[in-house]
């Protein structure tokens, strides 16, 4: 079998877009990446990366690795499990907080529920603002109020979920059939009957995975809360790091590790249960 | 209207009722049984958290006021009314919002470019080897569990105070949750001309090269995006443990009660996060079209 006699010049008349694309679609590209790179470069300059500064760090994190070995709790194991405690309890309490919170002004801010754009720009806009400030300030924000301490933590994660959730929520809200509303309006139930017979037993599944990844993800932020003081096995962290006890740094972040770990299996399959596996965003 | 519902026998009726009884109210006590342990949860974790509802009603005033203070300038007039005096900084904390964003924009680059090299060894369909695969994998989750600031904490003792822990810290976290992502568009990736490409007899790398890249590099750009507004606001408290950017401003400002500058530079942080967010949404809707928005 004799392969197909192609006639180059024959491809090149009928495929010219193929053949000779034009030079500023050929150069789009690498122009764009080149410019990302030049930035990229401005930026190393700009923020006081040198080479020489950048490989003692490197040989200096070489030594604080080799002295994190083997992790050791030393004697303050105790100690460690409380703060994890605390950790997981900052984390369900915040979460649970915002998610109840976050319920009736994710209802406001759903177009299905309220249609009117006026009421709904404000309140949605004010969510945008919450989660727009890290939970990290809001954590500085409440230590302000009610001082040092796991409350205060709690207190940080409600808020910036309350942000997220109503923002998830009001989502929801918005994927919901309307045609079990319109049953309920038609059956002459009040808006009140509408949200609670028509709407919540459509979304709650659906938020109750949300909460529950939301749980997962915030044993990560509750971990790291306590650096600015607001509870929490990241206040034991950073204390462990200023005063550069490495082996017990190296526990602390090995227990962390464990400790999210059990969290997403956990959750994982309570959210399954929940919900089914088809519907976990 | 006349129905056709055949009425059933009461014996019939009343094994049905008693089964359907049955059904719901074990459906009943299995949801009650679950709201019972939540609860317990709460209460175990309110007395772990050391929550004092007495400090929170009593210091409840105390956050209102906060804003208050905040929202009120030394002179005692709302923030508001004197623009001027509110933003006297103005000039430095835009450079130093410049920074936090440059921090953040660096930091997504190398974690993308990191990752980008590393997710086809994390792949399944990619990987030319399952003990090399094990590794990136163990590696990248690694990257992606310790919290950013953790890393930042430790690189600014290593690497000294300013910007460039941050900006490692940053790369670093984005290398683990990029590569993670990455690594399942590849795997989501059609495999045929990867097949075609091998056919020809070449390499591991221009398989990768010819017959991956062009599948995935629109969904690597539209992850790197979202990456990079979530970077903005990480970065934006990085200053807190002396990692650089307009964190270190807010923390100094809310340590020493410089009340109008803890809102003003909230404001920043805040108009800048909402302008990222706009710009990149725009910009990943124009690349990608809309299917491609996650």
């Amino acid at each position: 079998m004799t392969p197909h006699e192609v006639d180059p010049r024959a491809l090149r008349a009928r495929y010219p877009d193929v053949f000779d694309r034009p030079a500023s679609a050929r150069l789009a590209i690498p122009a764009m990446i080149v410019a990302a790179f030049a930035v990229l470069v401005y930026g190393l300059v700009d923020l006081d990366f040198s080479p020489s500064r950048f490989f003692a760090g490197l040989s200096q994190l070489g030594w604080i690795t080799l002295m994190m070995i083997p992790p050791d709790p030393g004697s303050s194991l105790p100690i460690y499990l409380k703060a994890l405690g605390e950790t997981l309890s900052i984390a369900l309490l915040g979460t649970t907080l915002a998610a109840i919170f976050a319920l009736p002004v994710s209802l406001l801010a759903a177009r299905n529920v309220v249609p009117s754009n006026i009421l709904r720009f404000p309140v949605r806009r004010f969510l945008d603002s919450i989660r727009g400030v890290d939970t990290l300030i809001w954590a500085l924000v409440w230590i302000n109020v009610v001082g040092l301490g796991p409350f205060a933590g709690v207190l940080a994660i409600a808020v910036s979920d309350f942000g997220a959730f109503g923002k998830l929520f009001s989502e929801a809200i918005e994927g919901a059939d309307q045609k079990q509303v319109e049953g309920i309006r038609a059956s002459g139930g009040s808006p009140l009957h509408e949200i609670r017979f028509g709407l919540l037993p459509q979304v709650l599944p659906v938020i109750a995975g949300q909460v529950l990844y939301f749980i997962e993800s915030n044993t990560r932020s509750a971990t790291i809360i306590g650096i600015v003081g607001a509870g929490g096995i990241g206040l034991q962290l950073a204390e462990q790091i200023r005063v550069l006890e490495w082996q017990k740094v190296s526990f602390l972040i090995l227990m962390i590790l464990v400790a999210v770990a059990a969290i997403d299996f956990i959750s994982g399959k309570l959210r399954f249960a929940i919900i089914g596996r088809r519907a976990v965003a | 209207m006349t129905t056709a519902v055949s009425i059933l026998p009461a014996q019939q009726l009343a094994v049905l009722d008693a089964a359907y009884r049955r059904a719901v109210g074990r459906k009943r006590l299995r949801l009650l049984l679950g709201i019972v342990i939540f609860g317990a949860a709460l209460v175990l974790a309110a007395i772990g958290a050391e929550v004092n509802l007495r400090t929170l009603f009593t210091y409840f005033g105390n956050f209102v006021s906060y804003f208050d203070r905040i929202l009120t300038l030394d002179s005692g007039q709302r923030v508001w009314t004197d623009v001027g005096e509110w933003l006297w900084g103005w000039r430095k904390w835009l450079k130093m919002l410049g920074e936090t964003l440059l921090i953040s924009y660096v930091g997504t680059l190398i974690g993308a470019t990191v990752a980008f090299c590393l997710n086809f060894f994390a792949a399944e369909n990619t990987s030319p080897a399952p003990w090399l695969r094990f590794v990136v994998r163990r590696l990248l989750e690694f990257a992606r569990t310790v919290p950013g600031i953790v890393f930042a904490l430790v690189f600014v003792i290593a690497f000294g105070l300013g910007p460039m822990a941050g900006v490692l810290a940053i790369a670093i976290h984005s290398t683990g949750a990029l590569g993670k992502l990455f690594s399942e568009i590849v795997e989501n990736a059609d495999m045929k001309p990867v097949e075609g490409i091998r056919s020809t007899g070449a390499s591991w790398l221009s398989c990768m090269r010819f017959a991956v890249v062009p599948q995935v590099t629109a969904g690597y750009a539209s992850y790197a995006l979202l990456r990079f507004e979530i970077n903005v606001r990480e970065a934006s408290v990085m200053g807190f443990v002396g990692a650089g950017g307009i964190g270190q401003e807010l923390v100094v400002a809310i340590r020493k009660f410089y009340y109008s500058d803890v809102s003003a530079i909230l404001l920043t942080i805040i108009i800048a996060v909402f302008i990222i967010d706009i710009t990149t949404s725009w910009l990943r809707g124009r690349l990608f079209g809309k299917e491609a928005r996650t």
